[in-house]
């Protein structure tokens, strides 16, 4: 007979389980499964029994040693396991409860059983086989060495047919006890395999855990992990998904225009975006205006809201002028109560998760995250949120979630309780800012990872038409919203048109001072042509007088009869000149 | 000594293991002492008829099974203990 190697394994199909242990139970081995009543371990089982018949082809049969098999599976029936369905051939339920008024009189041993269960094996070609609650069977074994003897020897049968199985135990109260104090501690150290399962109360708020405490020859999680029975079985929480999630470059619109060219384009595709303020500065209506972008571009939608119903939500929003209604018709944006959802943090997340993947959504708003944290569930919040981060990453959900800031924390001592804030892409501060007898809310980006974004506050407002973003003033050093701004912004334009009226006047009169300019240096042109001619004139006046003075000289001379040459050549030299 | 009624057993045995063996020869003793040709005895072998096994819901072996008188009554173990036995068949006031 060939001993399975223990790299091989069978695969879980429970969320969360096969990525904590590298692929599921050792092939071919046996597996403890060990955890207080109700802690879950006949889920978890039948879970590992139907995916290995369903997705496997590995037939299985579950050995009921406490409880009837026709009540387990009316109990999973909800599960969706197809359980009636794979009762006829790839799944066999052994009722071997023993009977209440068994007598027991001297030894025995479990050469029956195995007869038995080597009957049906074969049978059914069974790949997988799971005892629950072992612990009744050996309740009935007279001592110790009786009860070591038939585990090894029900070991020894599992090994030789290469059974991959699960043996399922209850802890008592001193759980956090050694193993080896257990009644069934022997079978720690004879097991390749075991499991805890935990369930505890915190501040009345159920927490379950699974521990693997050993896995022979394999590298585990050794963490405690948070798991969560949901809607289709065990659903184990991870600390950090494994799947790298692409990174996009692609920009979805915040829904304010103006609040997106501050981002410089808008939220990254698949960003997480944290939105902190106090009550009622308008958290909910900036994520409400998210929805409505994102189902305007036709993408599915999700908004989850713990404090009002999915009705209070979309009434409150038309009042800014957020149409959500018509989305809600349509069904592309759902609108989940969140406040109906009770139970730990782990259990609201897993419940979100099946929501999102219900719904198909790619954006996700979670108004507040911070509801996380209420009672009892302080000490996971902060893993859930991060996980929750971790998984709309992974999956290219963009998710908004606002975050209530207590008024004595405030931004300046940092941040939201569940410090999503470290975590978040995007983080949008809204404040109040009371002034003048009145409160305005404003708005800042904390940050945004690898986007150039705004330093800028803005004052956010909220009106019938919509959700706006306005410019606040500075005045000596103190910042001016609401009626302030307002009255600023009036006295502002009102000097605008003092101004510009000015300017006009001023432009009038210098035009006249122009024409009049204008029409001066015409007539001074006009005189200096006059005077040109007018001197003009008088050169050759005087030139002609000169001549006729110099020719009434010549003529007298000429008269008189003497210097005729003389008189020519001046005469020349005068006409050249003129 | 009153009318005691007709026991009807059925034993389930695993082979020749060594507590079916013990409980065979505690049954088959105790009968013959006490409720000789008044009682009839079947055996079954589960590793020979493990389908028996499994519709009877014997799971551990040995098992005897009292059919009659009512009621039916299970006793695992090699059937050691006389009296515990003879008390579990309402025949007390037989014992030793």
């Amino acid at each position: 007979m060939t001993v399975a190697g223990l790299s091989a394994k069978s695969i879980t199909g429970i969320a969360g389980f096969d990525e904590i242990t590298g692929g599921g139970l050792p092939q071919g081995r046996t597996t403890l499964l060990v955890g207080g009543p109700g802690s879950g371990k006949t889920i978890f089982s039948v879970q590992f029994l139907a995916h290995g018949a369903t997705a496997c082809n590995e037939p299985g049969i579950f050995v009921a040693f406490e409880e009837a098999p026709k009540r387990i599976v009316a109990n999973l029936r909800s599960f969706g396991w197809g359980l009636d369905e794979l009762q006829r051939k790839k799944l066999y339920f052994m009722d071997a409860q023993p009977m209440p008024d068994l007598i027991q009189s001297g030894n025995f041993d479990l050469g029956g059983l195995l007869a038995a269960l080597e009957a049906k094996a074969k049978e059914m070609g069974a790949r997988r086989i799971v005892f629950d609650a072992m612990d009744v069977l050996l309740a009935l074994l007279p001592d110790e060495a009786t009860r070591k003897r038939e585990m090894h020897r029900l070991h020894q049968w599992l090994l030789d047919h290469e059974l991959t199985a699960l043996i399922t135990a209850k802890a008592g109260e001193g759980e956090a006890g050694s193993p080896a104090e257990q009644p069934f501690g022997f079978m720690q150290f004879m097991v390749d395999c075991s499991v805890i399962l935990n369930h505890r109360m915190n501040i009345s708020v159920s927490q379950r855990n699974l521990r693997v405490l050993k896995y022979r020859g394999c590298s585990f999680n050794e963490d405690e992990s948070p798991f969560v029975i949901g809607k289709n079985g065990f659903d184990v929480a991870l600390a950090h998904s494994r799947a790298d999630s692409k990174v996009s470059f692609e920009r979805v619109s915040s829904g304010v225009k103006r609040l997106d060219t501050m981002l410089g384009g808008g939220y990254y595709r698949g960003a997480s975006v944290l939105i902190t303020g106090f009550p009622g500065t308008a958290k909910t209506t900036l994520s409400g205006t998210f929805a409505e972008a994102a189902c305007r571009r036709g993408e599915r939608t999700m908004f989850v809201s713990f404090d009002s119903d999915g009705s209070e939500v979309i009434r409150n929003l038309t009042s800014v002028g957020i149409q959500l209604a018509r989305f809600v018709k349509s069904g592309i944006l759902r609108m989940v109560s969140a406040r109906t959802i009770t139970g730990s943090a782990e259990t609201l997340l897993v419940r979100i998760k099946s929501l999102v993947k219900e719904h198909d959504a790619r954006c996700l708003v979670i108004d507040p995250v911070s509801a996380l944290s209420k009672a009892g569930n302080e000490l996971t919040a902060h893993a859930v949120a991060e996980r929750l981060i971790d998984w709309s990453k992974s999956t290219g959900i963009t998710l908004v979630c606002t975050s209530l800031l207590d008024e004595v924390s405030g931004p300046s001592t940092n941040a939201s309780p569940l410090q999503v804030s470290t975590m978040a892409d995007t983080w949008i501060h809204l404040n109040y800012l009371v002034q003048a007898g009145e409160r305005n809310r404003g708005m800042s980006i904390i940050k945004s990872r690898g986007t150039s974004h705004s330093n800028q506050v803005r004052e956010l407002i909220l009106s019938d038409d919509g959700v706006t973003l306005a410019d606040i003033y500075t005045a000596d050093g103190e910042v001016l919203m609401g009626t302030l701004r307002w009255q600023k912004e009036s006295a502002e334009r009102f000097a605008n048109e003092v101004a510009e009226v000015a300017g006009k006047l001023k432009r009038v009169s210098l035009d006249a001072e122009e024409a009049v300019l204008e029409v001066r240096a015409k007539s001074l042109k006009t005189e200096l042509i006059a005077k040109q001619v007018e001197k003009a004139l008088l050169v050759r006046t005087t030139a002609s007088r000169k001549r006729e003075l110099s020719g009434g000289r010549s003529r007298i001379r000429e008269l008189r009869g003497a210097d005729v040459a003389k008189a020519v050549r001046k005469r020349s030299g005068h006409e050249s000149s003129s | 000594m009153s009318r005691v009624p007709k026991f009807k057993f059925r034993l389930y045995v695993a082979g020749n293991t060594e507590n079916s063996l013990q409980a065979l020869s505690n049954l088959t003793a105790l009968c013959e002492k006490h409720l000789a040709n008044r009682y009839e005895l079947e055996l079954v072998d589960v590793f020979r008829d493990p389908g028996r096994a499994l519709t009877d819901r014997i799971f551990m072996t040995p098992t005897l099974v009292k059919l009659t008188p009512a009621p039916i009554q299970q006793i695992v173990g090699t059937l050691a203990q006389t009296s515990a036995l003879m008390q579990a068949f309402g025949l007390g006031n037989l014992a030793i």
